[in-house]
């Protein structure tokens, strides 16, 4: 007995020593584990999909500044970087996990990675999805699933129209209010306009702005008419007969809902055949080509940007800290689907704390969440985000267009001339549609 | 009157443009009997070799008129290069099987490119305006016409003659009709068949890619516009019989002439308007306009 507790003894020496001598290696390897152990998560992160174009056409313009935003929204907020009023870390103390799925490829298999997302990831919420098909795709399937989804840029009003939604919305405004902006601007610079022509994709974003776009000419200056009304496919990349027809109608001005290559290739086409010389172009999603096609658009050209973003947005801490911090990681200034990227974020996390908040600080349940989105109001970096339509599931902001100018001087693509139109002036009402609000004569805008 | 100069020019600038890109898919089927649709890969690859390239001597400030050379080394170079690969490694090892194997091969070969292409440029778009914005413009009967867009008729109608030449005059054309019409004979006569195969799919796959480097100057060359064109290519093709040169020509004329005038006098039918010729020519010939008569084996 007394030879086993001497050799207990021994062993207990020889442990103690062999720490005491680890102790200086142990301790820089300890600390971070320590510490870590100490940070740790109190609650269990939030898991969010994030569906962008990451291949394709649409992956230059759109998907890749949205999946950017993303990225470094993410981290800010569960560094507790973003400034007021979201200095608190992640979703109510809760890190964001994302998870990135391509948007590429048929609305179909958009619909299969939706499931996927929901059903084998497991994620809490969505945000997501460029085309406006594709949300449309989306919708149902999120209500089947009960899966918050927040949609980031496709611009169909036609999402809140047809069926009321209860678990998706969208913190950014639908393409009615970038139409009506559109033509308010239009008819400042040209207000005995006789007749105007337009140009758009044949699918659900551009045979919308082109109704659209018609709709608020009609209400504003109801004797103009259409000249040419031309839709060729998506991604046709070629528009020699169509810049024929435009000539051949020599209207004073062309609508044009173009994005991506398309829009860079009608501009750079139609300008080596003159047709900006006989007609003001007026592209509703201008701003995504300004950048890089810079002096081959012709000074004069009316640009919108889906909202008062990127160059139109206004000198705020918000938008100053967000447009900074993705200069300095991507080393370019962020366009509007990295705006809409970052609204949607930060409205989502707007409505999880109010409902955190309602539970007295606990992680809320996701109809806690998707109860607390309905008819919020939060700062977005470039405007105020008031879930205001589409029984408070849909965004209205306000919207700025402008002029496009080279500036040869500093060799920079500017707009000049902007004219900010406050959400009520260029949205319909909560209590109609945005066809019958437009056939209306778009009652009860509020311009002043 | 200017309506009818657009539609007629438009429609021109249209068919030399899908007749380009239809040439070397209509010769590979003709001779080799296979319906490439990787054919759309090399239209892809001629389009950013060539914006490439564009970009590469136009940032050095170099005279204009290089900048159309350019165009043309980089697409015969990205055609060279990627049909001898794929004549070697890939198909050589299905000729003579089923078509549908082909088809599929053809077709897995081309969704590999499109990857490796964005591995490649990665999926910003790419713009390379230069040779385009260059060439100016200039006027007929009131309507601004690209000098660019009328010198690729021009080279269009001199690729259709230069095809018929090569095919009817020289020694390889004959070769390659006696090989159209029966590869064993052939090769019973000792016509290098295998040779043969090797040139014509090279010769298809410069041509793809000079499709796609000619229209890099006029658009946003971006991943996908690939899928874009094999459609209408195959439309083409069908239009005027599988394998006839003289059916691409016209072919790309009957679609670029309908297109045009869709266009400009009913443009809710541009759409439609390609694909209903192309029903309409099948309904009465369902060999397309121009199918050789097949010579039946004893």
């Amino acid at each position: 007995m007394h030879r086993m507790n001497e050799s207990a003894w021994l062993v207990r020496k020889l442990s103690a020593a062999v720490l005491f001598a680890a102790l200086p290696i142990a301790m820089p390897i300890a600390m971070p584990i320590a510490a870590v152990a100490q940070t740790a998560p109190a609650v269990p992160p939030v898991k969010l999909g994030l569906v962008t174009f990451l291949t394709g056409p649409a992956a230059g313009p759109f998907g890749i500044p949205g999946r950017n935003s993303a990225e470094i929204m993410i981290e800010m907020l569960n560094a507790g970087k973003v400034p007021a009023p979201y200095a608190t870390a992640g979703l109510a103390g809760a890190p964001i996990v994302p998870k990135f799925v391509d948007e590429a490829g048929s609305t179909a298999n958009q619909v299969t990675e939706f499931r996927n997302l929901v059903q084998r990831d497991g994620v809490n919420a969505i945000v997501g999805y460029v085309s406006s098909g594709n949300c449309l795709a989306v919708a149902p399937v999120a209500e089947e699933l009960k899966a918050l989804t927040v949609f980031f840029d496709c611009g169909t009003p036609r999402i809140f129209e047809e069926k009321p939604l209860k678990y998706v919305f969208r913190a950014t405004p639908h393409a009615t209010m970038d139409n009506v902006g559109a033509a308010r601007y239009v008819l400042k610079k040209f207000p005995e306009l006789a007749s105007f022509s337009g140009i758009n994709q044949n699918y659900a974003w551009g045979q919308d702005s082109w109704r659209d776009f018609v709709a608020a000419m009609k209400a504003l200056a109801p004797k103009a008419t259409v000249d040419k009304e031309l839709l060729p496919k998506l991604f046709a990349g070629e528009f020699g007969a169509e810049i024929s027809a435009l000539l051949t109608a020599n209207s004073k001005v062309v609508h044009s809902s173009f994005w991506n290559g398309d829009l860079e290739s009608f501009i750079v086409q139609n300008g080596a055949r003159g047709l900006p010389a006989r007609s003001t172009m007026v592209y509703t999603a201008g701003e995504t080509a300004m950048f890089r096609l810079g002096a081959k658009i012709p000074d004069g050209t009316i640009i919108g940007a889906r909202g008062p973003h990127g160059v139109m947005a206004p000198d705020t801490p918000l938008n100053k800290w967000f447009r900074q911090v993705y200069e300095d990681r991507f080393a370019t200034a962020p366009t509007y689907p990295a705006y809409h990227m970052a609204q949607s974020i930060l409205g989502l996390k707007s409505a999880w704390e109010k409902a955190a908040a309602a539970k007295g600080g606990q992680q809320p349940a996701i109809d806690d969440v998707v109860k607390a989105f309905e008819g919020i109001e939060f700062e977005g970096p470039s405007a105020k985000i008031r879930m205001a339509i589409g029984n408070g599931h849909q965004g209205i902001a306000d919207i700025a267009y402008g002029s496009f100018r080279f500036n040869k001087a500093e060799g920079k693509a500017e707009i000049v001339d902007i004219v900010r139109y406050p959400a009520e002036c260029v949205n319909p009402p909560a209590n109609m549609t945005s066809t019958a609000w437009l056939e209306a004569g778009m009652p009860g805008a509020k311009c002043n | 009157m200017i309506t009818v100069i657009a539609i007629v020019t438009d429609g021109l600038v249209y068919a030399a443009w899908l007749f380009v890109v239809a040439i070397g898919l209509t010769l590979i089927f003709g001779v080799m009997k296979i319906l490439n649709v990787a054919h759309g890969a090399f239209y892809a690859f001629g389009a950013y070799a060539a914006a490439t390239a564009i970009g590469l001597y136009f940032d050095r400030g170099w005279p204009v008129v290089g900048g159309y050379l350019a165009v043309a080394t980089a697409a015969i170079a990205i055609g060279l290069v990627m049909g001898y690969i794929l004549e070697r490694v890939f198909l050589r090892r299905v000729y003579g099987k089923d078509e549908v194997v082909v088809v599929l091969i053809t077709y897995a070969l081309f969704l590999i490119l499109e990857d490796v292409l964005i591995l490649i440029w990665g999926t910003d778009g790419r713009s390379a305006y230069q040779p385009y914005v260059e060439a100016g413009s200039f006027i007929v009967g009131g309507l601004p016409l690209s000098v660019y867009d009328i010198g690729l008729v021009g080279f269009a109608g001199l690729l259709a003659i230069a095809a018929s030449y090569t095919i009817k005059k020289t020694t390889f054309g004959r070769l390659l009709t006696a090989v159209i019409y029966d590869r064993e004979t052939a090769a019973a006569f000792g016509v290098d068949v295998s040779q043969i195969y090797t040139v014509t799919f090279l010769v298809g796959a410069v041509l793809g890619a000079l499709g796609g480097a000619l229209t890099a100057p006029k658009i946003s060359v971006t991943p996908g516009l690939g899928v874009e064109v094999i459609v209408l290519a195959f439309a083409v093709v069908a239009i005027g019989g599988m394998g006839s040169m003289e059916g691409a020509l016209v072919g790309a004329l009957i679609v670029g002439l309908f297109r045009a005038g869709a266009v400009h006098l009913i443009p809710q039918l541009e759409l439609f308007s390609i694909y209903a010729v192309m029903a309409l020519v099948l309904v009465f010939r369902p060999q397309g306009l121009f199918s050789r008569a097949q010579p039946r084996k004893i």
